[in-house]
């Protein structure tokens, strides 16, 4: 008899959460009821948090799911994403300044100039893989970053951008409480954007490049073409977080384009889960709200603390928290119904 | 001769780094033909696929495919023009499921995979005829399986089952029956048999009684050259061969 199943790997378990999004496997009502959930925790979260640091946890959590979008979906990792995030902040900033818009519309003018940078980036990283692809998009981030440094007439260089307004057709929005609740809408759409994306008949293509490029050119996929349009869309997205950012501090700092920036990123999508799209948003919920409080204490090596955790996250937890409990999650479920 | 050939080399050569793989081949692939590539190890099988299909680019030389010049395109756009391939070492996505690969595949030629502002149920146009291509290459009862999960033979029919989604003029398959049982060699023979009516197969194989039982041309290489070409009675009764593949088994050994 052949047997048509590889004994090593069973067809029934659940499969591995790097794949396509495991809770999307899990049962309906269990997925309506999460997203319940995280929907109320979202609109409680000023209430429990500090304004300020639920602002930056919402940036953050967009930052974290554009860079998923390419390391969990897509294979890529980028470590020059604060390019991205940065640039959005500067423009951002400086529509907000000089053109008196409403922040909504000056944050997508950040974005969409995030998405245009993503696009001569994309052209030259997408035809290098692994380590070449973060070398490259690392090298092209520290270029942006020294222009923002040396061109002081726009930037005002090491001083940053002072007094970025929060506009919104005259409302009073300097309060961080109610600004959270302003930029949630924009926020939730640019998530429901990332989930989307990894849905779509696009999606699965990128799950087919990540898994075996060479196999998707065989099958026709101009696979160079979908990983610069996925680059500029998560440029996009990197860049609507990084100009809420930037009005959310009414400030803008040239440590929004430092190397470390792109490395936080990368921190919180590996502390969230690779290839979770969620776990990044609860990873940035971690890693800001855990910063925060470091630096409230007076402690000084914030980086040590973050830093030492990633190191056991890659150690012990490789899929992450979310991918971590989602496995475990489901294989309860699937020992249930046995 | 040319003129008739549905996908043909001129003079192609291929080489790495001072060592020519692939040297001066010329080949004819005649319609509705199955044309197989036979050799010792070593001999440029492989790289001449991978010269067929763009994974590698000439370094001389000329491809046609229907009088068409596809010479230095990339892989994905040979295979636009109709040429699919599966590969030696079983390539698949390993998360995806059978039926997942197969729409992946029957999607390609459209605009769909473009589409990221829209459902991926959209895929679901595709999933009958999925269920058909997998129902002929024998995997119906195991569509919803992760590839990783698949045994080997039911992985090389995975492959063929996407090569022959792209519903290609021309089917590359690079060693189909490698490191096959018996059982799922003859099951593989069959199954070429039926899927070669009205198309055209290229297939490099080591193993001489598929070869017998499928190939209408055989062209032997060595050394990256063509050594011999013909119908394979007259092909294997030939000194040349013989002397090649003795050669090549003293050399191994």
């Amino acid at each position: 008899m052949t047997s048509t199943v590889d004994t090593k790997a069973d067809a029934s378990r659940p499969a591995v959460p790097s794949g396509l999004v495991t809770v999307a496997r899990a049962p309906g009502w269990i997925r309506y009821a999460l997203l319940a959930v995280a929907l109320l925790v979202a609109l409680w979260l000023p209430n429990g948090l500090y304004p300020a640091v639920a602002v930056d946890i919402l940036c953050w959590a967009l930052f974290a799911v554009a860079v998923d979008l390419l390391l969990g979906f897509t294979g890529l990792m980028s470590f020059g994403h604060a390019a991205f995030w940065g640039a959005s902040a500067y423009v951002t900033g400086l529509v907000a300044i000089h053109a008196g818009l409403p922040f909504p519309a000056a944050v997508l003018a950040g974005a969409l100039a995030a998405a245009v940078l993503a696009v001569p980036i994309g052209y030259l990283a997408v035809k290098r893989t692994g380590i070449y692809f973060a070398m490259v998009t690392l090298a092209f981030a520290q270029m942006v970053y020294y222009v923002a440094n040396e061109w002081r007439s726009v930037t005002q260089g090491e001083n940053g951008l002072q007094g970025v307004p929060r506009e919104l057709f005259g409302l009073d929005l300097s309060d961080d409480y109610y600004f959270y609740y302003a930029i949630l809408p924009i926020v939730l759409l640019g998530l429901a954007g990332a989930w989307r994306i990894v849905h779509s008949p696009f999606g699965r293509v990128l799950v087919g490049i990540r898994d075996n490029p060479a196999r998707a050119r065989a099958l026709g996929y101009p696979v160079h073409r979908y990983k610069l349009t996925v680059l500029v869309l998560s440029g996009f997205i990197a860049g609507l977080g990084g100009g809420l950012f930037a009005v959310g501090h009414r400030f803008v700092s040239l440590e929004v384009l430092h190397w470390t920036t792109s490395g936080k990123a990368v921190i919180v999508v590996v502390l969230g889960g690779i290839g979770t799209l969620w776990g990044g948003v609860l990873g940035a919920a971690i890693v800001v709200r855990l910063e925060d409080w470091l630096s409230f204490s007076g402690f000084e090596a914030i980086g040590l603390v973050t830093g030492g955790i990633f190191v056991l996250v890659v150690l012990l937890f490789r899929r992450g928290i979310w991918g971590t409990a989602s496995a475990l999650a489901l294989r309860w479920w699937a020992s249930r119904r046995r | 001769m040319a003129g008739q050939a549905l996908l043909s080399a001129r003079g192609l050569t291929r080489d790495f780094r001072g060592f020519r793989a692939v040297d001066g081949v010329d080949l004819d692939v005649a319609p509705d033909s199955v044309h197989a590539l036979v050799g010792p190890n070593g001999a440029g099988k492989t790289t001449l696929f991978n010269l067929l299909t763009g994974f590698l680019p000439p370094s001389g030389g000329r491809i046609e495919l229907d009088g068409r010049d596809i010479t230095g395109l990339a892989p994905e756009q040979v295979a636009r023009l109709g040429v699919a391939r599966s590969f030696q070492i079983t390539s698949l996505f390993p998360q995806l499921s059978a039926r997942e690969h197969v729409e992946l595949a029957l999607q390609s030629p459209s605009g769909l995979g473009w589409r990221f502002w829209r459902s991926a149920k959209l895929m679901r146009r595709y999933t009958d005829r999925a269920a058909e291509l997998l129902d002929m290459v024998g995997l119906a009862d195991l569509a919803e399986a992760p590839a990783e999960a698949l045994a080997y033979g039911r992985k090389r029919a995975l492959e063929l089952a996407i090569a022959l989604a792209l519903d290609p003029k021309v089917l590359l398959l690079d060693e189909p029956t490698a490191g096959m049982g018996l059982e799922d060699v003859d099951r593989t023979v069959d199954l070429i048999g039926r899927v070669r009516q009205g198309r055209t197969v290229v297939m490099v194989e080591h193993n001489m009684s598929v070869v017998g039982r499928l190939a209408d041309t055989v062209t032997v290489l060595q050394a990256g050259k063509v050594l011999v070409e013909g119908p394979y009675e007259q092909v294997r009764a030939d000194e040349r061969v013989i002397t090649a593949y003795l050669g090549a088994a003293d050399a191994a050994h």
